[in-house]
């Protein structure tokens, strides 16, 4: 039975093309990139040129803004924590929309504990910012404000450009972690005003361990990772050159590839969007239009998400749920909670996520199995 | 190695659930969970001469849940209602060849249910 892989938010196969680009600074290696001799200038420059791919793919105003983590979760703590630590003078207050991932929300939660004030800001039904609340509630001492460019789990696009408005003439940071729009839709650092954005390699069909943090010029931050002192003294430590080419040469491909792709997983996604909500008493989560070309999120009344999960898994078809089921805590997702779903109704949520891999044909089989499998589990279940 | 995952058993289980319906007029029913807290159990029993000769449930709920409801209705049928009382939580587990830590509970809830259906057997006998 064909494999129909449909979680692309929570992981990617490395691009092929990447693999090939990269796979030789793993296999032979090019040396410490921090070395003098030859070897290690030639592994120096690998790392710029992958720089400035990345900062092509945002549109930075230029490469040397970019700085390379080990991924989405360190560039968030960096982020935040570096700004908040280094621009202690300005204030200590901290704000992020209620959907962040918990990437952004516990390193907010940890400065809490040090003497920051830290709240949320709501969202709507649709997963929307609150605006309103969020010009309300910003003050000067606000220094560093964290909205996602669009949520992994509802796909919602948030208006970054007005967020970014609101945010400046308080005079605050902004930070926009783009983990899950990068590559899916056109994101310019400098048309939005964004001070701080995340990005994974991973999630760009590069290879895991791998992130970037773009930095605004002049915009000051503290290391969060001292030593050696690479990466401007942002980021120490030895550079993973594997993951560096590889998210660089991933960038490239995304940027040409970003309208053809994003086009063409859309029109799956409306098509998957139609079929399944014809299910009786099935609904979408997010946003109905702004929202990612390869993101289609359900939740069904009177059905348990994770048992979803591995109904569907029976059809060789991996989807993901924010059901409390499936997660380590045992409680509901809180972007489910955020948007105003009940507990009972969080715990029946589903969501696709398109990627290379997918294709139209592939659209009978999955809402076929969709619609068994929420019958199966609506015939076992006593509500 | 901590348990990865559910074992063969219970996506047996799972996937060709034993014993689901409703019954009739039952001598005893039992109802644990809450749909808030994402599991709700329902068990249904029929006993005669303190045996019990037919046993149906409806959950919703993980796989988990859905699995160990199952599997506790295969234990019971044909048990004297003392014996199955004594049916414990970590049984219903054992018998699914384990459970992954954080799912213990779920087996709680499937024992608990039954529990119930036979604790309401016998207060109606009396």
């Amino acid at each position: 039975m064909e494999n129909i892989y449909l979680d692309h938010a929570a992981w990617l196969p490395v691009d092929t093309r990447v693999l090939k680009f990269a796979e030789g600074f793993l296999k032979n290696g090019v040396g410490n990139a921090s070395a003098l001799y030859s070897f290690g200038l030639a592994g120096k420059k690998v790392i710029e040129e992958a720089r400035e791919k990345v900062a092509k793919l945002i549109n930075a105003e230029s490469e040397n803004c970019i700085v390379f983590t080990s991924g989405a979760t360190e560039s968030n703590n960096l982020a935040i924590k570096g700004t908040a630590l280094r621009n202690i003078k300005k204030g200590k207050k901290l704000k992020a929309s209620s959907i962040e991932h918990i990437s952004v929300l516990n390193p907010m939660k940890e400065l809490q504990k040090n003497g920051y004030e830290f709240n949320t800001i709501s969202v709507d039904s649709t997963g929307i910012l609150n605006l309103d609340e969020l010009e309300r509630s910003l003050t000067k001492e606000t220094v560093v404000t964290s909205v996602m460019y669009a949520n992994n789990e509802i796909g919602t696009i948030e208006p970054i450009r007005e967020i970014s408005e609101i945010v400046h003439k308080k005079g605050g940071y902004l930070h926009v972690d783009a983990t899950a729009a990068a590559g899916r839709i056109p994101i310019d650092v400098q048309n939005d005003r964004i001070d701080l954005l995340t990005l994974s390699s991973n999630d760009i069909y590069g290879p895991q361990g791998t992130g970037a943090l773009y930095i605004k010029k002049g915009v000051k931050l503290q290391s969060v990772l001292p030593g050696g002192g690479q990466e401007r003294g942002l980021r120490s430590g030895t550079e993973n050159l594997f993951g560096i080419a590889g998210m660089g040469e991933a960038a490239r491909i995304a940027k040409n590839e970003i309208a053809q792709e994003s086009e063409r997983l859309g029109k799956i996604r409306d098509k998957l969007i139609i079929e399944i909500l014809r299910i009786d008493e099935s609904f979408l989560t997010g946003h109905p239009t702004q929202r990612l070309p390869h993101h289609a999120s359900f939740r069904f009344s009177r059905i348990e998400g994770e048992s979803i999960l591995l109904n569907m898994d029976m059809y060789n078809i991996q989807v993901s749920t924010g059901s409390a089921c499936s997660s380590k805590t045992l409680e509901p997702s809180h972007v489910l909670l955020a948007i105003g779903l009940k507990h009972e109704e969080a715990h029946g949520s589903m969501v696709l996520t398109l990627g290379h891999s997918n294709s139209i044909e592939q659209i009978p089989k999955i809402t076929k199995a969709v619609k068994e499998t929420v019958e199966r589990l609506r015939g076992l279940s006593p509500l | 190695m901590a348990q990865i995952g559910y074992s063969k058993k219970v996506m047996e289980h799972f996937m060709k659930p034993k014993n689901v319906g409703e019954i009739e007029n039952p001598d005893g029913y039992g109802k644990v969970g809450n749909p808030v807290c994402g599991d709700l159990m329902e068990m249904y029993i029929k006993v005669k001469d303190d045996i019990i000769t037919d046993i149906k449930f409806k959950t919703f709920g993980c796989g988990s849940a859905i699995a160990t409801s199952s599997m506790v209705t295969e234990m019971a049928k044909g048990m004297h209602v003392d014996k199955a009382l004594e049916i414990t939580r970590s049984d219903v587990a054992t018998e699914l060849d384990g459970l992954p830590p954080q799912k213990m509970h779920c087996s709680n809830l499937a024992a608990d249910a039954l529990h119930k259906a036979i604790e309401d057997y016998k207060s109606k006998k009396k």
